[in-house]
């Protein structure tokens, strides 16, 4: 630092204890509400310490739950979630690895066209397109189907954009030393390429795994069967139907629950979670 | 731009096609099908459809709803990126300040962007529950009744908290990014010219972080256009009395809910060119940053 005040420096955890406690309170509120008692939210204000009855509460959610509602168990919608976030990480990756590597080692006519077609996908959010884009699916009987769940969601152009700042970065030597030593270019790829970008796919796939966990309206409307249910969406299923029973302690575990992988994820890689964030926004 | 380079006409394209036919199937094709419906108005049960023009987009700028839907989305999209970038940005300086502790809380800090945006509707819909939330009963201790279920105004905050919660890691790593590339020296020939931490904030760290900030505002406000939809449809659905029904929202609910397609459609594309725009924005900002 420029100089030693330590007043600034108090402050400053100051200011930080406070902003991570802000920060926090959802969280705390919700951990310490899915230990409790259904009857102990009747009267007055939430609980703000923990009741015994963490135990009860999560094994019911993830072995049957709310049956009265018709939701799955909780367990099965997470399992629903993690094939969902795995296809879309990986189904974004391959497929944007391989365009990138398409558009920067080759010369070929409609190589601009291809790339704003790519780009167009930046333009077209879910969430705008969202009649038509359904009616697409269930046109091609996708509703209710894995493939309907990952597949439309599996373009992405700052994949594409990142991989192909990655290759451009790569020196123009190694290709040519490939090339002499007679290596296709699918070898190159496979040998060569992927081998040396392999931490920006790592870091691609954290992102992404958050991603397609945390996917809500598209889920939300193409999976109307109960057993295709993703945990981010039946959720919301669950605290509809909690109006006029309001079972908080079931609800709040439940999201205890679908906050966990994703936040596992980041905590863990933490470093490869910000490397992969600041680097495909660029 | 590659010097070497294969040469392979067929190869490139097989490369690209599974990408391209996602794009085409699930992303070209419907935005082209909501600029088609957009002229096209359909009856109650689906059976005639009629070609009207630009009935559908007249007809949508002389809807009280829809215009209604235009402002509560412009204050709702400026204060959730407001309220993001300023808690961001004090996370940040007060971070960088504390080099030796700047793991622990950068960890504390960074873990909301991992909180699915429903499910952080969820969570603070809980914590303002007007009957046991606990943010009600400390304001009802100091004499405000906060009630979102039927207030307006405090739908509104209520939504713009949820929604810049799960926000604030991202810019906040941004800022910190930010921050530690403009040079040492810069402040420390300005501490020696005698300028005091919040001079050398306002003159020297905010102008060299402007890049980062602009940045951060297309994005959170993209973020805030598009994402919340999961917010709202978790906790106000829109209400109450309109309130919080901004535009994505209210495209779902005139499409799927009121089956209106022709105006759900025309909707669709005013948010497409909004996005096309903020998008090029983006763009040649990034392209600006790339030449430094």
């Amino acid at each position: 630092m420029v100089e030693n005040r330590p007043f600034l420096n108090v402050l400053a955890h100051l200011v930080l204890i406070v902003g991570v406690a802000i920060v926090a309170l959802p969280v705390w509120v919700a951990l310490v509400a899915s230990t409790h008692a259904s009857n102990d939210f009747l009267g007055g204000v939430v609980p703000m310490w923990f009741g015994d009855q963490a135990w009860e509460n999560y094994s019911r959610m993830l072995n049957s739950g709310i049956s009265t509602s018709g939701m799955p168990p909780v367990g099965w919608m997470m399992l629903n979630s993690l094939i969902m976030a795995l296809g879309i990480a990986v189904g974004k990756i391959a497929i944007s690895v391989l365009s990138a590597f398409a558009i920067v080692y080759f010369r070929f006519p409609f190589r601009m066209v291809a790339f704003w077609i790519i780009f167009s996908t930046l333009m077209l959010p879910v969430e705008v397109r969202i009649v038509p884009t359904f009616q697409v699916v269930a046109d091609l009987g996708m509703l209710n189907t894995y493939p309907g769940l990952i597949v439309p969601l599996i373009a992405s152009a700052t994949a594409t954009f990142l991989f192909r700042q990655v290759f451009l970065t790569m020196p123009d030597e190694l290709t040519e030393a490939a090339r002499i030593d007679g290596a296709g270019p699918l070898k190159f790829f496979w040998d060569i390429l992927l081998p040396l970008s392999r931490t920006n796919i790592a870091a691609l796939f954290v992102i992404m795994f958050i991603y397609g966990w945390n996917q809500y309206l598209w889920p939300l409307l193409i999976t109307t069967g109960s057993d295709m249910y993703t945990i981010v969406a039946g959720i919301k299923r669950m605290s509809t139907v909690a109006d006029t029973d309001p079972q908080w302690n079931y609800i709040m575990a439940t999201a205890v629950l679908a906050m966990l992988p994703p936040l596992l994820v980041v905590i863990f890689m933490q470093r490869l979670f910000v490397k992969g964030l600041v680097e495909t926004e660029k | 731009m590659k010097k070497v380079v294969f040469n392979n006409k067929l190869l490139p394209l097989l490369l690209l096609a599974p990408q391209l036919i996602v794009t085409a199937i699930f992303f070209l094709w419907p935005a082209g099908q909501a600029v088609w419906q957009s002229f096209l108005r359909e009856d109650a049960f689906g059976l005639k459809t009629e070609f009207i023009g630009l009935g559908n987009y007249k007809a949508l700028f002389k809807s009280p709803e829809y215009l209604n839907s235009f402002s509560v989305t412009l204050i709702f999209t400026v204060s959730v990126t407001v309220v993001t970038m300023v808690f961001a940005l004090l996370m940040a300086v007060a971070v960088d300040r504390l080099i030796k502790s700047e793991k622990v809380y950068t960890t504390l800090l960074i873990w909301p962007y991992a909180v699915a945006p429903a499910v952080a509707g969820i969570l603070w819909w809980f914590i303002f529950n007007p009957s046991i939330g606990i943010l009600p009963y400390v304001l009802r201790q100091l004499g405000i009744n906060f009630n979102w279920i039927f207030d307006p105004t405090d739908a509104m905050i209520f939504v713009v908290i949820a929604s810049a919660w799960s926000r604030i890691s991202y810019s906040f790593l941004f800022f910190i990014a930010g921050l530690q590339s403009i040079p040492a020296s810069l402040r420390e020939a300005a501490a020696i010219d005698g300028a005091g931490p919040v001079k050398r904030f306002f003159t020297i760290t905010l102008p060299l972080l402007s890049p980062t900030t602009f940045f951060l505002m297309v994005v959170n406000l993209v973020y805030a256009l598009f994402e919340t939809f999961a917010v709202i449809d978790a906790t106000t659905l829109g209400g109450p009395a309109q309130s919080t029904n901004i535009l994505v929202y209210k495209v779902y609910q005139d499409g799927f809910i009121g089956q209106n397609l022709g105006s759900s459609a025309a909707q669709s594309v005013i948010l497409m060119a909004i996005v096309i725009l903020l998008t090029v924005i983006q763009f040649r900002f990034v392209e600006k940053k790339v030449a430094y």
